[in-house]
């Protein structure tokens, strides 16, 4: 039933060779086909600058202000491409390769060989957009390490790499905007897809502002929705990334893929109190200067400056010494958390460990420091009110990226025909865990340069399809079954604001199906959603209409999905009886305590399938095959 | 940790069509920990427990990056703390006891949507009319093939970093947007890249920002002192160069 439609040949020359094959669409025919892309973030706005660029007509949706606001702005550290600039031995091999073993082997290797190929024209693309990236004296492009690997790939922007990327990418949809090859629809929330005779040929869209609901036609239709790190209700993404659309699809027979490999990153500002509504990451890159340490003594309360280096756990150096500070993400979480566990944590809470920059400050001067990080120096200081140039930052981490998503093949084709996905709302390129400076790599690939040319494979066959009439029987049902969903969330009337029912599903998410998981908790966890779903259907408060702009009804509509995706993601972590990547199941442990993965039982992606309202979904699994890379226990000690 | 009560008096707006006023709010128990918009976010939840609607404001990252929030807090875009947008301004800056009055940006051309949320599109279509280098996905050169030196990335840097909030505009006497197209036609015109629509760039922008409805500049640098990400008024200076020379050339 999954066919992952990976292309024949040797793994360094299948992209190659299906580029040259790919059956293309003529510029004439281009003209009559509409793609519509849900999402501006780095994948939907690359995506929807190129395929207008090719001359499709494209109408891209955000709900946000303007296109240049997705949460791909607030990415800090930077992107990886196998350049080799810094004549370090690096390579497409070994992009590809790191990117298999920091994802755990738990990815498709023909997709994550395209996107160590494709890295390094988006460097030059970027480049060509103007994007001011950090330079060396020469005027040549300046590189920087990042977490789990051995070489300098990774090109940056100060510590606004996400931000400058999406500013390029914004501009080129911008341009096409002004050409009329775009139509931007801004404040816009896509409620549901249109599926007609079983293919993906439209959206019903709310207007923010108006409330209005709007039917489009697409040939195609293009998720480009980010992740749902949200679902734990504090993460470090932005308040409005939500599930929604990727859930709708799921509903509709999308198959969503590996849902319970969550990230959990290892170097954010500690939660504060109760009131929390998000949280703030600190930039991996700090790991290259910083260094990560707890007390030797359990709770100790001295000021970290008074505490004598031989009083002092460099944990991770400790542990890893072949990677020290530099240990993935996964890694380097849960070590943090087993010092907190253990009683060894600092700061008011205890929940939080420190990063120190009193060596890197000595060995190469705090004006090299600050030009490294000084906007990340600053805003920690705004947040916390220290000076890390003093005295070391207390951090912990926090919820950052999801590895799962919609299921994709090979084409980034879900299983709904003519519906895709790209980039973090997707399943496909970081396994069981992702690498720093990966996330705006693989956005930018699958919208710059894997999609324009894959969705010609399913709009080749469709030149001849008419456009179909909103007034269709199938737009008219979808609008009715979103509106009414709408009216029935507005008629509860109950006592519970939105914002309080999203935070029990974050906490019962991230007590039992968050850094470390075991079987009795996660059971206990599907009772205590399925008591929540319920609360949140009879007890929910949104005031206001649905004919107006009304921020508590977006937030209960997101949130309602939340519950449903929790419940998903809760299934996939029970099902999964290995410790790969994000997901520790506490009951498969190595004695010294690290992940320990079961190849022989579970080298799958996890495809689940919806079957109905309080129906148990059903799991389909695609088996992973690995060719060129022998899975071996990861190791960076 | 330090507790706080704070009034509040907020502009409450139904519609573009409504009037408007303020409304005052008394807000107690508040941590001094939490940041501007999770004060406003218990507010909200107070309003909703007793029925009634909450401020409507925009954001979404809190990290000060996106640029979605935009309030006039107590006369000042994005409140008291210099290069700070409202998102990343916490509570410790207040005292126990004061008032703190906010207001939606107030720009003709930023018409008023509802309570605090100002409507920026017309940044969009500025950007729109020319805020961008041509190049079609595929056909860029090696990005090493044009070195750039550490200064003009640098200086392009400083300018690309806005992030588009509009702060520059509620500032301004003369609501004008030049700070933000400066900084944009700044960035793109000390780059290499951007100098083959250097000239066509720069006359569409200025245009188009006076077809929008922002006033002149007349140099009295509101827009730099209330700059959450503290662009520099010298690119101002930049783009009336840029706009002669391009002018002159013809």
């Amino acid at each position: 039933m999954l066919d992952s439609k990976i292309p024949p040949g040797d793994l360094a020359n299948k992209w190659s060779d299906y580029k040259s094959k790919v059956p293309l669409v003529s510029p004439a025919n281009k003209l009559n086909i509409d793609v519509i892309i849900i999402g501006t973030g780095l994948a939907g706005a690359s995506a929807a600058s190129s395929l207008a660029e090719m001359g499709y007509n494209v109408k891209a949706f955000c709900f946000q202000d303007s296109p240049r606001r997705a949460h791909s702005i607030a990415a800090q550290g930077g992107i990886n491409a196998a350049k080799n600039y810094q004549n370090d031995g690096d390579s497409v091999y070994r992009l590809f390769y790191d990117t298999i073993k920091g994802g755990d082997y738990r990815s498709r290797e023909a997709n994550v060989h395209r996107l160590a190929e494709v890295s390094t024209n988006i460097i030059d693309q970027c480049v060509a957009q103007g994007v001011p990236f950090a330079r060396e004296y020469g005027g040549t492009l300046d590189n920087r390490s990042f977490g789990g690997v051995q070489v300098s790939r990774t090109f940056y922007a100060r510590g606004q790499t996400g931000q400058q990327l999406l500013l390029g990418a914004y501009s080129a949809l911008s341009r096409q905007i002004s050409k009329g090859s775009v139509k931007m629809y801004n404040r816009h929330e896509m409620l549901d897809v249109v599926m007609v005779d079983g293919v993906a040929r439209g959206i019903i869209a709310r207007n923010l502002l108006t409330g209005q609901y709007e039917r489009h036609f697409g040939h195609a239709v293009v998720l480009a929705t980010g992740g749902y790190g949200n679902v734990f209700y504090l993460s470090t993404n932005a308040m409005g990334s939500n599930v929604t659309a990727a859930w709708k699809a799921y509903k509709k027979g999308a198959m969503f893929g590996n849902p319970c490999f969550t990230q959990i990153h290892p170097t954010c500002i500690p939660v504060s109190g109760e009131y929390q509504s998000k949280l703030t990451l600190m930039s991996e890159s700090l790991r290259n200067d910083g260094r990560i340490w707890v007390p030797l003594k359990k709770g100790d309360n001295r000021d970290p400056e008074s505490i004598p280096e031989d009083e002092r756990d460099y944990y991770l150096e400790r542990r890893y010494p072949a990677f020290g500070n530099l240990v993935p993400r996964d890694i380097a979480s849960r070590a943090a958390k087993e010092r907190c566990d253990e009683g060894y944590g600092v700061g008011a809470t205890k929940m939080a460990v420190y990063l120190d920059f009193k060596d890197a400050i000595s060995n190469l001067g705090e004006d090299t420091v600050r030009s490294r990080y000084g906007n990340l120096f600053q805003m920690y200081n705004k947040i916390t009110g220290d000076d890390p140039y003093k005295t070391p930052m207390r951090i912990y981490p926090a919820v950052h990226y999801t590895m799962g998503g919609l299921w994709v093949d090979y084409n980034l084709m879900t299983s709904v025909p003519g519906l895709y996905s790209i980039g973090e709302s997707n399943f496909s390129d970081h396994g069981a865990n992702r690498l720093g400076a990966s996330a705006l790599m693989q956005g930018l690939a699958d919208g710059y340069f894997v999609l324009p040319y894959t969705i010609g494979q399913f709009l080749s066959k469709d030149i001849r399809t008419e456009r179909i009439s909103t007034e269709d029987e199938h737009f008219i049902k979808a609008e009715k079954e979103a509106r009414s969903r709408n009216e029935t969330l507005l008629n509860i009337k109950g006592k519970k604001s939105v914002e309080s029912l999203h935070r029990e599903l974050g906490k019962i998410m991230w007590d039992n199906c968050g850094m470390s998981r075991n079987e009795k908790d996660l059971k206990n966890a599907l009772i205590q959603i399925k008591d929540l779903k319920n609360d949140f259907w009879n007890n929910v408060f949104i005031p206001g209409s649905d004919s107006e702009l009304n921020l508590e009804l977006e937030k209960a509509g997101r949130v309602a999905d939340f519950i449903e995706l929790g419940e998903l993601m809760i299934y996939d972590a029970l099902d999964r009886e290995e410790s790969c990547g994000g997901h520790f199941r506490e009951e498969h442990q190595t004695p010294e305590g690290e992940a320990l993965r079961d190849d022989e039982n579970y080298t799958f992606v996890s495809a689940w399938e919806y079957k109905g309202e309080d129906l148990e979904p059903e799991l389909h699994k695609e088996d992973l095959n690995y060719k060129e890379v022998t899975p071996t226990q990861r190791s960076y000690k | 940790m330090k507790e706080l009560s704070i009034k509040l008096k907020v502009w409450r707006q139904k519609s573009s069509k409504d009037k408007g006023r303020f409304v005052d709010y008394d807000v107690p128990g508040l941590n001094e920990h939490m940041s501007f918009l999770e004060m406003l976010d218990v507010l909200n939840e107070r309003l909703i427990s007793l029925g009634e609607e909450p401020i409507a404001f925009d954001h979404d990252c809190r990290e000060g990056i996106c640029g979605s929030c935009s309030m006039v807090i107590n006369g000042k875009p994005h409140g008291p703390l210099k290069g700070t947008t409202t998102c990343q301004l916490h509570m410790y800056h207040f005292n126990d006891g004061d008032s703190i009055v906010i207001e939606p940006w107030r720009a003709k051309p930023f018409p008023v949507i509802k309570d605090l949320i100002v409507d920026r599109t017309p940044f969009d279509r500025i950007i729109q009319s020319g805020g961008y280098i041509s190049v079609n996905t595929g056909s860029a050169p090696d990005g090493n093939a044009i070195p750039i030196s550490q200064e003009d990335a640098l200086y392009a840097f400083d300018a690309a970093a806005c992030i588009g909030c509009g702060a520059c505009v509620a500032a301004c006497k003369n609501a004008s947007a030049s700070l933000f197209v400066s900084a944009k036609v700044s960035q793109l015109a000390s780059l290499p890249q951007g100098q083959p629509e250097r000239d066509k760039r720069v006359v569409a922008m200025v245009d188009k920002m006076d077809e929008e409805g922002f006033g002149h500049c007349t140099n009295t640098g509101a827009c730099e002192a209330e700059c959450p990400k503290e662009i520099s008024q010298e690119y101002i200076r930049k783009m009336n160069w840029e706009y002669h020379r391009a002018n002159i050339k013809g």
